[in-house]
């Protein structure tokens, strides 16, 4: 079997370690480049599918991030996390499929507010572990479900503020958004998503 | 405050961003409804469900795949 093909055990090398991949990866070393794609992978897929809705899609997404990353491994200046590099170059990929997929489905334009997107509905307790009674695998689906189902304009802001934990401000500017903006989808996109899990979490 | 201007305050109050005055008010809004109390919390519980769902492992195809492509590249950058 071709080792590069070979599915990695999980890495025994620390998270501090990851400098030294980069500059290991830097120098030319391919091993440690595809150490560090072993690591990110599965979530740089899930990402690129949370944004594009779609597996082909979200798989030339994925190749082409971890390509264009390689490519220009010497433009990591390791003031970020390795991490969140690579998420700003896998979303811009993302969003130019969405784009040319869909052309105008991820707009710029702030949606216009009306009030009846601040009127909570299908309000209920869900007790305090609600998930814990599901499988992780349907846990999983309804997960998936849910976000895919919401708009582009706010499943973007969301994914990236609350799946990748990007800043308010690092997510305005890799999507060309005002700090405003970001904000009143991301709350329009938790109260929606809210909304879509009541009815698998709520007490009986 | 009524529930709409709670509703409104809700991400700024989830992500620990509002004034000490705001904050203030939210809290005893919440003290008397019980409905933005409950959409407080479930609201907090779906980021929770998704900032902590751990990926699905990338399926055997999708990982052979994209190892070939990387090789592939690797193979060029050495010649």
């Amino acid at each position: 079997m071709n080792p590069a093909t070979t599915k990695p055990q999980p890495s025994t090398i620390v998270k501090d370690d990851e400098a030294q991949l980069v500059a290991a990866a830097k120098a030319g070393d391919g091993s440690s480049f595809n150490e560090l794609v072993s690591r990110y992978e599965s979530k740089i897929f899930r990402l690129a599918q949370n944004i594009t809705r779609n597996r082909e899609d979200a798989e030339d997404v994925m190749q082409e991030a971890f390509l264009k990353a390689y490519t220009h491994l010497d433009n990591f200046q390791g003031d970020s996390r390795f991490y969140t590099w690579l998420v700003r170059i896998a979303v811009n990929e993302a969003l130019m499929k969405l784009r040319k997929r869909r052309p105008g489905e991820f707009s710029l334009d702030e949606p216009v507010e009306s009030d009846d997107d601040f009127i909570p509905r299908e309000i209920a307790d869900w007790g305090p572990l609600p998930d814990q009674r599901y499988e992780r695998n349907q846990l999983n689906s309804i997960l998936s479900e849910a976000i895919e189902k919401l708009e582009p304009d706010f499943r973007v802001v969301f994914v990236l503020r609350d799946v990748e934990e990007l800043s308010t401000e690092e997510t305005a500017k890799l999507l060309g958004l005002s700090v405003p903006a970001v904000k009143s989808r991301l709350l329009r996109a938790r109260l929606r998503l809210r909304q879509k899990l009541n009815r698998f979490f709520e007490r009986e | 405050m009524k529930c709409k201007d709670v509703i409104r305050e809700l991400s700024n109050y989830l992500d620990g961003e509002l004034t000490r005055e705001m904050l203030a008010e939210v809290e005893r809004h919440m003290q008397h409804c019980e409905d933005c109390r409950l959409v407080i919390d479930t609201t907090r519980h779906t980021i929770s469900l998704f900032c902590n769902q751990e990926p699905a492992p990338l399926p055997d195809d999708v990982h052979e795949r994209l190892h070939q492509a990387l090789e592939k590249r690797l193979r060029q950058s050495r010649v």
